[in-house]
């Protein structure tokens, strides 16, 4: 016969402090753990959310990056004609070719100086993502010098509100409208006009990529392939979704430093743990032996222990969980490995984060629980009832 | 029975206990010590003695645009540099995408990088082959050993910058400490396969007299380039590489969120252990009382008690750290760990100080409850 869960209850609920210490101490790890966790989930999402299954990229060949690639400008006409794209509000292909560069802005707390993707597009560019939407001003015209900048690019640099000019190429820019991207990794971008921007930058003559809208995300994979192959293009085709998947990888420092902490953090809170829990057995000693003579058996014993241990791991997860919610939807940034920018994202504790945060609490609480579990059920029933 | 020894029995008199709080503040200082080191290593190490009088131009803009080859002449001419050479930054990838397989691989010229690359020693035999050498390749000895290579050996470099496969030959071998693991080759042989390069470099590298000279000369290039075609940032080394950890995000914060965690994390094992420990002690306490120790007496010892275990528990935890860092910085697996990160002096002292206060800090308020026990009431507590 099992002990009854109450009992365990009223077990912690008797020694409070040392309870309310431990959980505390647990639920300090499981806030590490939730914090780590959910600067990846938002990379995740910022990546994964950017990209639009229908959209094919083209790249020069065998370049990995908007940023590192590059071709002739009289290629594009070919691109435009190619069968399977779709057509944009005028009627014509939907396609944008377009420059990526990266300039150095000053942070607006002056805790120092950040690398920003800026991107010059044609017209078009702007239909090809409809997942940004203007929230304040206009967009760019074509062939004035104006920015368009994200919502986060406005809240982390200066000089970066409606009206404002921004210093970088040839000349000062003026910025007139501000969008948002919903989260994706266009938030960290300034976008303007292609000519105008290539101008500033003496890129005139060519395009780091083009954007290609395909009708259909089957088309969009048949489209990929024609650019690919196509021998006078030696141009290469990604989906868009691919390629903003592959720059998950810049959270690598992150996850890898990450698991270090999380690791070294846990051991020390299954130690303290387990302290607690060979205190709590050996506090309950005749308790112990009582139960036993009443007939509970030693694996009742074990488990009722175990989940006393258990119990007190996911007090723990649900401060630690607690702890952390106002911190959700914070805004940081990383460097972005492939366009060497900077890219911001905000945290995300979903609920996979919380159900990891829970099951790296129940593993601690099952480490420190265990041993003492097993000391309590196999002491001998007559000396613990006699100290 | 002199008092310390008397502390010192009685902290180890529950073994287990003992035990488990010391380990459990030894793997939360040895976090600590872990990113103290980090933060030693980033924001206040100078790096090794040459480095201090290198500085690297570079455009004001970003890494990724090239420098024309003329400003390494107009450099040349500021009063105060006494070399410099290009270098660009060839690619990181060797063999497949796997990261235990990269490292730097760098273009420069080799005729004059040995001046301001005095302290990477190499064989006078061996630079001079990887100079004559177009070629030639020179690498760090640690590389050398991971992958198992021989001077005389041929491998085939690729990039995502540049859409060439060069083959480059392995002339010289070259120590330093700490090891930099990086590869080496001639700018020429990049500029001769790849047309849009020619003339460019990544940025330049300059070595100045003295280190009072950086800032001075830094200016004076910035200066020189302020209405030239492209606007360069010269600093010093130390600080561009510091930029590279500046963009992985508010790394400060970071290090600081964890060091506070943890020590909070301490504080909270350290307290419990001490209130279990005292709580158990209460006829002992008033025991202690009727012998005539006075309350003060009675802190101080408990106290004491604190302060020993966690500084026992930390200097644990520092040994520990010292022995991860050392695996570490000289473990071919761990990539991207700064080479020249160790735990010094300073760093364990302070880890050590902060168990101390830790302890202290834990230890006051359940022995000034102990302390405070009405003794009739002492003796007769069961516990």
């Amino acid at each position: 016969m099992a002990i009854p869960i109450s009992y365990n209850v009223r077990n912690l609920k008797l020694r409070k402090g040392l309870t309310v210490m431990t959980a505390l101490g647990i639920a300090l790890t499981v806030t590490t753990a939730i914090f780590l966790m959910a600067l990846l989930a938002g990379l995740q999402k910022a990546f994964v959310s950017s990209g639009n299954p229908e959209n094919v990229l083209v790249l020069r060949k065998g370049s990995e990056a908007e940023l590192s690639g590059g071709f002739d400008a009289a290629l594009f006409p070919t691109l435009k004609v190619l069968p399977g794209i779709a057509k944009d509000s005028h009627g014509e292909p939907m396609v944008s070719g377009e420059w990526v560069v990266v300039i150095v802005l000053p942070r607006k707390d002056g805790t120092g100086e950040v690398n920003v993707t800026v991107r010059g597009m044609m017209p078009d560019g702007l239909e090809l993502r409809p997942s940004a939407k203007l929230i304040e001003g206009r967009w760019f015209h074509t062939g004035q010098r104006e920015v368009v900048v994200s919502k986060s690019i406005r809240s982390r640099f200066s000089h970066a509100n409606i009206g404002d000019t921004m210093e970088f190429g040839k000349g000062a820019w003026k910025v007139v409208g501000v969008f948002d991207a919903g989260g994706s990794a266009y938030e960290s971008e300034i976008w303007c006009d292609v000519n105008q921007m290539a101008s500033d930058f003496d890129r005139q003559g060519g395009y780091s990529s083009a954007y290609l809208r395909a009708t259909d995300p089957v088309a969009a994979d048949a489209l990929k392939n024609r650019v690919s192959d196509d021998q006078r293009l030696k141009l290469e085709g990604v989906l868009e979704t691919d390629y903003y998947a592959k720059q998950t990888s810049s959270g690598a420092p992150i996850k890898y430093i990450g698991i270090v902490v999380a690791i070294i953090m846990a051991i020390g809170s299954s130690f303290a743990a387990m302290n607690t829990m060979y205190a709590a057995v050996a506090y309950r000693g005749r308790e112990i032996a009582t139960l036993r003579v009443l007939g509970f058996s030693r694996p009742a014993i074990l488990t009722s222990f175990v989940f006393e241990s258990l119990l007190l791991a996911m007090l723990g997860a649900l401060a630690g969980i607690l702890l952390m919610l106002p911190f959700n939807g914070m805004q940081t940034g990383t460097s972005n490995a492939v366009t060497f920018s900077e890219v911001v994202f905000s945290l995300q504790i979903t609920w996979q984060v919380a159900m990891y945060a829970i099951i790296f609490a129940l593993a601690m609480g099952l480490f420190g629980g265990l041993f003492p579990a097993w000391h309590a059920a196999r002491q001998n029933i007559l000396t613990a009832l006699r100290g | 029975m002199t008092l310390s020894s008397f502390v010192v029995r009685n902290t180890f008199r529950n073994k287990r206990r003992s035990l488990l709080t010391m380990l459990s503040i030894s793997f939360s200082l040895l976090l600590l010590t872990l990113m103290m080191s980090i933060w030693r290593t980033f924001y206040i190490d100078q790096g090794p003695p040459d480095s201090v009088k290198r500085i690297i131009t570079r455009d004001r803009v970003s890494l990724a645009f090239f420098l024309p080859a003329y400003y390494r002449d107009k450099i040349r001419t500021v009063p105060g540099v006494v070399a410099v050479v290009p270098m660009t930054y060839f690619g990181n990838v060797y063999k497949d995408d796997r990261s235990t397989n990269s490292f730097a691989q760098v273009v420069t010229d080799p005729d004059e990088y040995p001046k301001v690359a005095a302290d990477k020693i190499v064989p006078p035999d061996q630079l001079f082959a990887w100079q004559r050498d177009r070629t030639g390749a020179m690498v760090d000895i640690e590389l050398a050993k991971k992958f198992g290579w021989k001077i005389g050996d041929h491998l085939t470099l690729q990039s995502p910058y540049f859409p060439v496969h060069p083959e480059v030959t392995i002339r010289a071998i070259y120590t330093i400490d700490p090891p930099v693991r990086s590869l080496i080759f001639n700018t020429k042989y990049l500029e001769e396969s790849v047309d849009w390069f020619k003339g460019q470099a990544g940025w330049y590298l300059t070595e100045v007299a003295s280190p009072s000279d950086v800032a001075p000369v830094s200016k004076a290039i910035d200066e020189m380039f302020r209405n030239a075609p492209q606007r360069t940032k010269t600093e010093s080394q130390q600080a561009f590489q510091l930029s590279f950890v500046s963009s992985l995000g508010n790394v400060k914060a970071f290090i600081l969120g964890i060091c506070g965690a943890v020590v909070f994390a301490i504080l909270l094992v350290s307290g419990n252990t001490m209130a279990m420990s005292i709580r158990a002690r209460t006829r002992e306490v008033a025991v202690l009382k009727t012998l005539g120790f006075t309350r003060p007496r009675v802190l101080s010892m408990f106290v004491g008690e604190a302060i020993a275990l966690s500084m026992a528990g930390g200097a644990l935890g520092v040994l520990g750290a010292t022995l991860l860092i050392r695996w570490l910085t000289h473990s071919p697996v761990a990539i991207g760990v700064p080479a020249g990160m160790r735990v010094t002096v300073p760093t364990m002292l302070a880890s050590l100080l902060v168990a101390a206060t830790v302890g202290f800090v834990s230890g006051c308020l359940p022995a000034y409850n102990a302390s405070r026990t009405n003794i009739v009431e002492g003796l007769r507590h069961i516990g």
